[in-house]
This record gives structure tokens, C-alpha cells and sequence, in this order.
């Protein structure tokens, strides 16, 4: 125990760095499952198919090797991301190493996402959108009033169990050299043989915390939008 | 193109602008894939000499080996994992509340924590300096117990789908407790959870990679000793990951077949689907 509270900023700001990878590659991977997601259900052949391949692949591929991708077989094509540590937000500078482990989880998860949104909006019953035509909606009507408000609340469950893997996924990062909470913990580790349980449970309360929040967020909004149904 | 809820059927103006998208989009992934193939080219990634390890025997053997052993970590989790996860399931379901808290709490904190920090953490406390497990057990054990309380939940869902009426009968008849798990509910709910147990199987594989961070052997750990040989980071990078897909499109292949065998061998006697997020080896309607 006296290994993490003598020195609490060290487990604080890998935890710091896990939600921040955590964020950014919700963001990127949402934004990404959800062009795919377009990508997929639209009615362009081509594109249909490549989000099809796309969400295959990466389903695939273990988060690892997609590391092994971004981070050491990249940077032989001469694709580094160095530009992006000139970069500066709001007095922050963004490390190479995070940008690339932001965009190994965004590539990974995006595939989930996709698949997520595809099954959200497949769950929509076709009848509805028939009787909406029938009733003489227009094409933005019929989307606004009567598909997407129920693939969005089809969509919830299995979008937070996705975002939920996200965020035990940025464990990989580990092996990347980012020192968030599973790094942190190794390095504690090392200079505290004999502690080695209690910080394991120290570290992993963390990660249930994380988990726990997500979720009872999901279960709140699904809650809230069941009673608004009524 | 079947019907969709998403746009009407196009007319011969969409059509036509269809057309056109589809051409347009053709162009730019295949633009795309030009520009990948070109920027390996002018970086010598695709020259002879560095793929040559690919097809010479005794690197390809080297390969094979990482294969096997990946291949035995994910099939021993798995195994380990049906019974972890049998116990903990049916301990969820127990009458006695000791054991139905004790089954859950156990479950719940093994699917929140990462699969990494287990294995950090087995490595660092079991395996180092003396230890008697090796990384190799690591990464089983600690598969184990993250697929295990996954499949826990599978279970415990799939018991919950089987019909009250079928447990009922059964406490009818004058069955006890453990008969009616073990004769009624679970031979139904296996039925039921068979295809997630094969995606899992793929999850579990996938995660055997992870054994990289603490030095167990498997498919990603062979990458390392052949790109820093021959400096060929990217064909081999796209070899190994070739062999993970092929691997696991086997698998997933496998699952679809068997759910929809046993969708149709199930028509008689409709039980519920397990709607469980789990459950995404099945195509999606």
C-alpha cells in the first residue's frame, strides 16, 4: 500500500494518461465507426464493400499487431507523425507516441463501432419506415421523427459494452512505451517486490471505476429515453 | 439490394447518380491502395530479399512453431475457461446468497480488468526472477479467468432463456435442484451459447498476442527475432497478421455455420435469442 500513497501522482497520472487515451480514441473511433457504418448500409456498392473488408480485418487482427502496425512498421514507410509534436493545443503539446496509440485504438475500435451502429440501425423495423412514407413523411422526416431516434436507443447497449473494451484496450499502449495505469503499475512494481498484490488491486480498482462509470452511464440514458418513449 | 430502412428504391436519377458514386469511389480506394503499394515500393519494403524469409523452410517453420504455441495457449484458455466459467455461471444462479455474491463479485471484477494488467501482474508476482509459472501460464491463466466470467454471463443468460415451463415440468416430476441444472437447463442453454462460445475463441486467440508485453511465446512474439534480423518490419508485420485473420475468419466461419444449424434444428422448440453483446459472431439481419 505505502508503495502508491507515498507517491499517489505517479498512479494519478497514469490513470490521467489512461483517460486521455481513453477519450481521444472514443472520439476518433466514433467518428470513424460511424463513416463506416454510412459507409456500409448506403447504397454505394463499392463503398459498402469496403467497409464490409475494413470491419473484417481489424475484427481480425489482435489490437497488438495493430500496434506493431502504427508504431513500428510505419515508421519504415516513413510515416512518423513527428509534424504533429509542433502541434500545440491550448499549451499542451501532443506526443508522437500518444497520437499513434490514439490512432492504433481508433483504427481497432472504429470496426466495433461500425458494427454497433449497423446492428442499432438494422433493428429498426422496416414496417416503421414504410408506414412513415405512407403517411406521406419526407425522406428528412422519416429520419428525423422515425429511424433514427430508435436506432439511437437500439444503438446505446451495444455502444457502451464497445467503448467499455476501448477502455480496457488502452492497457495495450503499455507495451508502446506510454506510461499509463498498466505501465505504471509494472514500474511500481519493480521497485516494490513485495507489494505486488496490493498494488494489482490498487491499479485494478482503478480500471473497474472506469468500466463501472461507463456503463452505469449507458444505463441511465437507456433509462431515460425508455421513459420518454412513453 | 434488399429493402432497407434507410432510403427508398432508387428511381433512374439515383440510379444513375449511384453510378456514378460507385465509379468515383472505385477510383479513390483504388488511388488509395496505389499510393500504399507505391510508398512500399520507393521504401524498398518490397523487395525479394526481405520477404525471402517467408518462403524459406526453416523460417517458415520458425513461424509455425510461434503458430502452435499461440494456437495451444488459446485452446487451453478456452478449455479452462468452459469450467471457470460453468462454475461461476451456475454459482450466479445458486439458491444460497454467500455463493451467488461471492460468484458475482468474482465474475464482475475479472471482465472489468484489462487482460493486461492480469498478466503484468501474474508475470511480475509468479513468474519473475524464480517464479513457477511460466510467461506461457501466464497468459493462460490469465485468458482464463478473463474469458471464463465472459463465459459465466453466456451461461448464465442461456439458462435464463431456456423456457420456466421446461424447469417447472421438471420440478413436477420430482426432480432436485441439481438434477434439473444439470439434466434440464444446462444441455438447453450449452445449445443456446455454443456459437459465443466460438466467438469467444476468436477474442481469446486474438488476446493470446498480448503475451508479447511479458515475453510469452506466439505468433507476435516470432515478428520480433525476423524483422530485427532481415529489417523487413513491414512484410512481416503483414504475414503475421495474414496468419491471425485466416485463423480467425476459420473460426468465425465455423460459428455462423453452427448458429444457423442449430437455428434450424431449434425451429421445433423456439427459445429465446440471446441477445447478448457477446453474441456478434451471427450475421446480423
Amino acid at each position: 500500500m505505502e508503495a502508491i500513497f507515498s507517491d499517489p501522482m505517479v498512479y494519478l497520472k497514469g490513470f490521467g494518461l489512461t483517460i486521455g487515451l481513453l477519450l481521444v480514441s472514443a472520439v476518433g473511433s466514433l467518428v470513424l465507426g460511424t463513416l463506416l457504418a454510412a459507409a456500409r448500409v448506403g447504397p454505394i456498392w463499392v463503398l459498402s464493400k469496403a467497409a464490409t473488408i475494413y470491419v473484417s480485418v481489424f475484427r481480425n487482427t489482435p489490437l497488438l499487431m495493430i500496434f506493431i502496425f502504427v508504431a513500428i512498421a510505419m515508421p519504415r514507410l516513413g510515416i512518423t507523425f513527428k509534424s504533429i509534436e509542433q502541434v500545440e493545443i491550448a499549451g499542451w503539446n501532443v506526443s508522437s507516441f500518444f497520437f499513434r496509440a490514439c490512432l492504433a485504438l481508433s483504427l481497432y475500435t472504429a470496426a466495433f463501432v461500425c458494427e454497433a451502429i449497423r446492428s442499432g440501425i438494422n433493428a429498426v423495423p422496416l414496417g416503421q419506415a414504410e408506414a412513415a412514407r405512407a403517411i406521406g413523411m419526407t425522406f428528412g422526416q422519416n429520419m428525423r421523427l422515425v429511424v433514427l431516434p430508435q436506432a439511437l436507443r437500439a444503438v446505446v447497449p451495444p455502444l457502451a459494452s464497445v467503448i467499455i473494451a476501448l477502455a480496457k484496450n488502452t492497457s495495450v499502449a503499455a507495451a508502446f512505451g506510454m506510461m499509463e495505469a498498466t505501465a505504471t503499475m509494472r514500474g511500481i512494481t519493480n521497485r516494490n517486490g513485495d507489494q505486488v498484490l496490493e498494488i494489482f488491486f490498487l491499479v485494478a480498482l482503478g480500471y473497474v471505476l472506469i468500466v463501472e462509470v461507463i456503463s452505469f452511464s449507458s444505463y441511465a440514458l437507456e433509462r431515460r429515453w425508455k421513459a420518454a418513449r412513453r | 439490394m434488399s429493402a432497407s430502412v434507410l432510403f427508398d428504391a432508387p428511381g433512374p436519377k439515383a440510379r444513375m447518380r449511384h453510378r456514378i458514386l460507385t465509379g468515383v469511389a472505385a477510383l479513390l480506394l483504388l488511388g488509395v491502395a496505389a499510393l500504399v503499394v507505391m510508398r512500399m515500393a520507393d521504401r524498398g519494403q518490397l523487395e525479394y530479399a526481405l520477404w525471402e524469409p517467408f518462403v524459406t523452410t526453416s523460417y517458415v517453420q520458425f513461424i509455425l512453431e510461434g503458430l502452435v504455441s499461440t494456437l495451444q495457449m488459446a485452446a487451453l484458455s478456452i478449455l479452462f475457461a468452459v469450467v471457470f466459467g460453468a462454475v461461476f455461471g451456475i454459482g450466479k444462479l445458486s439458491e444460497i446468497t454467500v455463493v451467488r455474491w461471492v460468484s458475482w463479485l468474482v465474475v464482475e471484477f475479472f471482465r472489468a480488468v484489462p487482460v493486461l494488467l492480469l498478466m503484468v501482474f501474474l508475470f511480475v508476482a509468479y513468474a519473475l526472477g524464480d517464479g513457477p509459472l511460466s510467461s506461457f501460464w501466464c497468459v493462460v491463466i490469465a485468458l482464463t479467468l478473463y474469458n471464463g466470467s465472459v463465459l459465466a454471463e453466456v451461461l448464465r443468460a442461456g439458462i435464463n432463456a431456456v423456457p420456466t415451463g421446461q424447469t417447472e415440468a421438471a420440478y413436477a416430476i420430482g426432480l432436485r435442484r441439481s438434477q434439473v441444472v444439470w439434466l434440464i437447463q444446462l444441455p438447453q442453454a450449452v445449445r443456446t451459447m455454443l456459437p459465443a462460445l466460438i466467438s469467444q475463441c476468436v477474442v481469446a486467440l486474438k488476446d493470446t498476442s498480448l503475451g508479447y508485453y511479458i515475453l510469452a511465446p506466439g505468433l507476435t512474439a516470432v515478428a520480433r527475432p525476423i524483422y530485427q534480423e532481415f529489417g523487413n518490419h513491414v512484410p512481416t508485420a503483414i504475414v503475421i497478421t495474414a496468419l491471425y485473420i485466416i485463423v480467425n475468419l476459420i473460426l468465425t466461419g465455423f460459428a455462423t455455420w453452427l448458429e444457423k444449424r442449430l437455428s434450424r434444428a431449434r425451429k421445433a422448440t423456439v427459445v429465446d435469442d440471446l441477445s447478448d453483446s457477446t453474441n456478434t459472431a451471427g450475421p446480423a439481419v
